[in-house]
């Protein structure tokens, strides 16, 4: 009760309360615009993040996290496109709603249900990450080696792309996380008499590089592309007949969001997807799906919005991210020297509280600019990309420099750039890059020391419960994905 | 036929040296054997200081995962080929050659520059004609970005003939 206490406190803080207004009509802009959304957000705001104390630049990231997940419903009703993969499901009845002449109830539906489904999910995460972070104190270096070998099989279940290739992506993030100088020895590897890579490769310019610039050469590839936008009167509530038809669909939905959020590597597509398709197995009206059922956009909504805490849950109690977005909050997180765990909740619940209780409010701050302000907000997608992406680019470049002052990290982003953009378009994600090379060093690291304890003896994994019971679990992930796909 | 049908078609034609799964493919194993060739130059730790496993061998044990994971994505491909990619447009590979251009402009003349004319580059090839607006992304947005990262986040930004200007250099 006392913890719970300490989630109020960002609103006793006006500095926090500005980071938060901020983080969450940024967000929305992001959220707004095709090929940007939280992760590439994210990504670009880490490097001002560096100017903030950690929990304000925490908050901030959140509250991005959270408004940008909602603003991709935005463009998915009235242009066709989701804002952000997340809001794909919602276009499939947001925008035939939308045609019909009713944009206004369909992101009225929108708006309330991924309220909702943030709250709840904070709800989520505020009961679930304390057991689970608790459960983390049994966990010796054997254990936290078996667990981040979960987190990394996971990467195959990731949503788009084959499950094979996802894991060489993510076999390269680790790889990636090997340069400089070897944490236990200090013997250099592949820096090639390069001294500034002795430190190792930075998160953010591969963040950067892998998001923003590669996202930038895939936008260079579109510009053929025409956007049709349908006019929007105003948002409106959902009436008390839809409110009927669907809160069903939005807690189902928001429970469905919450447990993908949980899972490793999983995130808020795949929820709104699997939120999606449980709306339509469960209604009475079945066939008005894909021709603007607002069951439809609860159950998408709710889900990719429930899935935000979810995903903080793992993140923030194992240091595993749940998403690709949480991935660039924990990067966040160790730049600003914060390392989660279960320490970090014994010794500093006001930080994480505060966290929790600035998700709670970002969720209430954009159903409020969501609802008065879609219509601004949707003028955004009317900026042309031939004058977005030079600016985006101006911001990479200047925010990438500015962490080291070294312009090795300016390559380094460039590079990652295009290797991201070739990676995309043979069908190899980047998130299991940014994954594998968070959780790197952890996998390095403790199979090390596990390998110290156990004397060499690779079986004596093998005796420790938790450990069997991960590496069970990494083997149902490795194979569900390839059945998944076999059958279909 | 629907599209992607045309395409797996189509992709079934080509020499199989032409196809996009053996030169990804082809790649990824080629790179990862350099690398994992020159992992045998790491340095060896003396037993005494050796935690567990030599420095070398995670990386290498990663590539040979990498290689192995890959020949099998080569192998599936076989029985299901991947779609054929639309060729790249010219505005690509204009932005691809904009990022040169701002490597060597940034490292021989001024970073400062380098931004501007990247922006107004890429701008003009992605389809801008408007004056003001080319002004716009080249000139008053990166100076607003620069005055921000400069006096706001402290920031000094490399030498070259626009900056030490400004620092009065």
């Amino acid at each position: 009760m006392e913890n719970l206490s300490l989630m109020f406190a960002p609103l006793m803080s006006s500095k926090l309360m500005i980071v938060l207004v901020f983080g969450t009509l940024f967000g929305l802009i992001l959220g707004v615009l095709p090929g940007l959304g939280p992760t590439t957000g994210g990504a670009l705001i880490l490097p001002f993040t560096m100017t903030l104390d950690p929990l304000s630049a925490i908050v901030l990231l959140t509250a991005i996290y959270c408004s940008a997940t909602y603003g991709g419903a935005i463009t998915a009703v009235l242009i066709n496109t989701p804002g952000t993969p997340a809001a794909a499901a919602t276009c499939l009845d947001g925008y035939p709603l939308a045609q019909k002449g009713e944009a206004g109830r369909a992101l009225g539906m929108a708006t309330v249900s991924s309220a909702i489904g943030g709250i709840f999910s904070v709800v989520v995460l505020v009961f679930f990450a304390p057991l689970l972070a608790q459960l983390a104190y049994e966990f010796g270096q054997p254990e936290y080696f078996a667990l981040a070998i979960f987190g990394l099989t996971m990467l195959a279940s990731i949503g788009e792309g084959s499950p094979i290739k996802n894991l060489i992506a993510g076999a390269f993030g680790i790889l990636i996380s090997t340069i400089g100088k070897d944490f236990m020895t200090s013997i250099e590897r592949f820096t090639y008499g390069i001294n500034e890579l002795s430190e190792g490769i930075g998160f953010i310019p591969v963040v950067v590089g892998l998001f923003a610039i590669s996202e930038m050469l895939t936008q260079s590839t579109l510009l053929d592309q025409v956007f049709k936008r349908v006019a929007l009167k105003a948002v409106k509530l959902p009436s008390i007949l839809d409110y009927k038809k669907t809160w069903k669909t939005i807690f189902r939905s928001s429970g469905i969001g919450s447990f993908i959020g949980v899972l490793p590597a999983e995130g808020g597509t795949v929820a709104s997807l699997i939120g999606y398709s449980e709306a339509k197995r469960w209604s009475k009206n079945p066939e008005e799906f894909g021709k603007g059922s607002v069951e439809g956009i609860a159950g998408a909504e709710a889900a990719n919005n429930a899935a935000t805490g979810g995903a903080m849950v793992p993140t923030l109690a194992l240091g595993i991210p749940g998403s690709a977005t949480t991935a660039v909050i924990l990067t966040g997180l160790i730049i600003h020297g914060v390392r989660p765990g279960p320490d970090l909740f014994r010794e500093q619940p006001e930080f994480l509280y505060g966290i929790f209780g600035s998700m709670l409010i970002a969720n209430i701050l954009f159903f409020i600019f969501g609802f008065f302000g879609a219509k601004i907000f949707a003028r955004i997608t009317l900026v042309p990309n031939r004058l977005l992406w030079p600016m985006i680019f101006a911001v990479s470049v200047c925010g990438t420099y500015s962490l080291s002052q070294s312009m090795l990290d300016v390559w380094i982003m460039l590079f990652f750039g295009v290797i991201g953009f070739f990676m995309r378009r043979y069908g190899f994600s980047v998130v299991p890059v940014i994954i594998g090379l968070i959780l790197g060093e952890l996998v390095e690291g403790t199979l090390r020391q596990s390998l110290v304890i156990f004397e060499g003896n690779w079986l004596l994994f093998l005796t420790r419960p938790i450990v069997v019971t991960f590496f069970i679990l990494s083997f149902i992930a490795l194979i569900f994905p390839l059945l998944r796909k076999k059958k279909v | 036929m629907s599209n992607v049908q045309k395409q797996k078609r189509a992709n079934k034609s080509l020499p199989f040296f032409f196809k996009d799964e053996f030169k990804v493919s082809f790649t990824i194993i080629l790179v990862s054997t350099i690398l994992l060739i020159s992992t045998f130059s790491f340095d060896i730790v003396p037993p005494i200081l050796n935690r567990g496993i030599q420095p070398a061998t995670f990386p290498k044990g990663l590539l040979l995962l990498i290689i192995g994971l890959t020949l099998i994505v080569f192998y599936l491909s076989i029985k299901k080929p991947w779609k054929v990619e639309k060729k790249l447009p010219k505005t690509f590979f204009l932005t691809l050659l904009s990022f040169i251009l701002f490597v060597i402009i940034s490292k021989m003349l001024d970073f400062f520059l380098a931004i501007s004319l990247l922006s107004i580059f890429v701008s003009y090839c992605w389809g801008e004609r408007r004056l003001f607006y080319l002004i716009l992304v080249s000139i008053i947005f990166p100076i607003i970005v620069f005055i921000f990262f400069e006096t706001i986040l402290g920031l000094r930004f490399p030498p070259g003939i626009i900056t030490n200007i400004y620092y009065q250099v």
